[in-house]
């Protein structure tokens, strides 16, 4: 009996939950839609467009083996990457470091010293380095009147600029994925092989600094991934001398209009940052990473 | 063990490592000392302070018009962007199996792909349908690059949620936007509240996209700060600037409060 109810009741179930399950793809079918016509059909265009444009084929990507400037580009933009992704991550680990091992009371007053910056407008950001690192910017002034240096320090429009300004928008991007993994680690570990006769270093190098690489390699992929197609701070304090991809991009199409090179050197930086995400997303959550998790 | 009893590292290390986080505050406050200066060019004050670029940032013109055009993009941007997304991390949150999974990722490519490679499509894909220095397609282009922000603290807060809550809400006879509109969405509030700030400093903040798609019409507060930066002449930016990090800290405490509203 029991069973022929649950025969008689098992196709209007299965109608009822594919009727939930519908309901729940509407909820989402307005951000898809908007995804896939406004976002995703337009990068799917400059895919394109780096193999059909001025003619079809790959002429666009061979520029890559042929042309010297857009390799000394090429170049620039990942010595510049790596250096700040290394400075940021040395910065970020002893930041996080304290920040787990401190009270809670100073450790929300770090925090505090986190996000602000995080938060203020880039703009903002590179303009006050502006302010600070030119010519006759503060540090010049002030170390000039105090009689430290004689002539100006060049500390714009080259790579140091470039670098400083980097790092400085990098680090908060840095500390939090290396903090959220440190806090995860289990304290008792670090006391156990203290208990067993670990000195405090040993204890950190190879107990601690193990634990703690995962949030590490999270890290420094986002930071990079960040560096490589980062426009504004680079533009800003490179003043179109230290030329990154993806300043070298907009000159491309907006001042010399050649769509082909722009949009091919576009498609390298995606396949690239496609790379590194793919192989990141073998040792870390992403959606963790980026915190939706 | 508390966190505070392991406070036990060592003077060096915590030096450094407020040192670190100086280098991230103090040279932002360079725009407050420059933004009072009595002088014609950037400087810091010689002769006192004197709060005349304030006083041309609220008569000028030129500035006002790009705060107003990016306030409005701002606000209907993030409209567009907060619904979307909202209802997009409850969707994903209810179906949880690979598909959702999928897509969320997916809403996560704004963030991840940098934004030069959009800012080519997009203005490609408005060259064709004549959209170039028009509010919709800027509030467009906004609008889809902020779900991400929305996606993320909404499923945050959904995390938290206990799923049977909205079953149970189902089965007392509710309907699926009731159940929406007086158990899910009160109950994350504060995520969304998160999202819709994120989102709207996003689009606020934007320079990127608005240098391909916009031109002399709608030309927005950072382009215009974009202007006034290479230009390097005119302490009023420094004014602009100090106005924007005060804004910006006041929302930092709105976030941190609907933040702590959500953990208790």
């Amino acid at each position: 009996m029991t069973a022929l109810v649950e025969t008689a009741t098992m196709p209007m179930r299965r109608h009822l939950r594919f009727n939930h399950t519908t309901r729940y793809w509407l909820l989402i079918a307005p951000a898809l839609l908007l995804m896939i016509v406004f976002y995703l059909y337009p990068i799917g265009r400059v895919l394109w467009m780096s193999v059909t444009v001025p003619a079809p084929g790959l002429d666009n990507y061979a520029l890559l083996a042929t042309s010297a400037s857009i390799q000394k580009m090429l170049w620039t933009t990942a010595r510049i990457s790596v250096v700040t992704t290394a400075i940021t991550l040395i910065l970020a680990y002893v930041v996080s470091y304290a920040l787990v091992h401190a009270s809670p009371r100073t450790q929300r007053w770090m925090f505090l010293g986190v996000l602000i910056p995080l938060w203020i407008s880039v703009l903002v950001r590179a303009f006050a380095w502006f302010v600070l690192l030119r010519r006759e910017g503060l540090i010049n002034t002030t170390l000039h009147a105090s009689g430290v240096i004689d002539t100006p320090l060049n500390l714009i429009w080259n790579e140091v600029g470039v670098m400083i300004g980097m790092v400085h928008y990098m680090l908060p991007f840095g500390i939090l994925p290396i903090f959220a993994n440190m806090r995860d680690i289990d304290q008792r570990c670090i006391a156990a092989a203290r208990g067993l006769g670990a000195k405090r270093f040993e204890a950190f190098w190879r107990i601690f600094l193990p634990l703690s690489l995962p949030g590490v390699v999270g890290a420094s992929i986002l930071v990079f991934i960040f560096s490589l197609g980062f426009f504004v701070t680079p533009a800003l304090l490179g003043g179109g001398k230290t030329l990154m991809i993806a300043e070298y991009i907009k000159v491309q199409i907006l001042e010399v209009v050649r769509w082909g090179v722009g949009t091919m050197l576009a498609a390298t930086l995606l396949v690239v940052i496609g790379g590194l995400l793919a192989g990141l997303s073998r040792v870390v959550d992403l959606r963790k990473l980026f915190g939706a998790g | 063990m508390t966190q505070s009893g392991l406070g036990n590292i060592s003077i060096m290390t915590r030096s450094l490592a407020w040192a670190i986080i100086c280098f991230l505050v103090l040279p932002i406050t360079v725009v407050f000392a420059v933004s009072v200066t009595d002088r014609h060019y950037l400087s810091l004050p010689e002769n006192g302070i004197s709060f005349q670029y304030y006083r041309n940032l609220l008569t000028s013109g030129p500035w006002l018009t790009s705060i107003l055009q990016s306030f409005i993009i701002a606000c209907v941007s993030t409209a567009i962007a907060g619904v979307a997304g909202t209802l997009c991390a409850i969707g994903c949150w209810r179906l949880s199996n690979k598909a959702s999974n999928f897509i969320r990722l997916l809403m996560l490519a704004p963030i991840m792909v940098p934004t030069i490679v959009y800012a080519l499509g997009i203005y490609q894909f408005w060259i064709d349908l004549r959209l170039i220095d028009s509010y919709t397609g800027v509030i467009i282009a906004h609008a889809v690059t902020g779900i991400p922000y929305v996606v993320i603290t909404v499923s945050t807060a959904l995390a938290g949620f206990d799923p049977r809550l909205e079953q149970a809400s189902l089965n007392l006879g509710a309907n699926m936007a009731q159940t929406l509109r007086l158990v899910i969405i009160p109950n994350i509030m504060p995520g969304v509240v998160s999202g819709l700030i994120f989102a709207f400093i996003h689009s606020w903040d934007e320079l990127v996209i608005v240098l391909f798609i916009a031109g002399r019409g709608v030309f927005t507060l950072p382009r215009r700060m974009w202007d006034g930066i290479n230009e390097a002449l005119d302490p009023t930016m420094a004014a602009v600037a100090a106005v924007l990090i005060l804004l910006t800290i006041c929302l930092l405490v709105v976030d941190i409060y609907a933040r702590s509203r959500r953990a208790s």
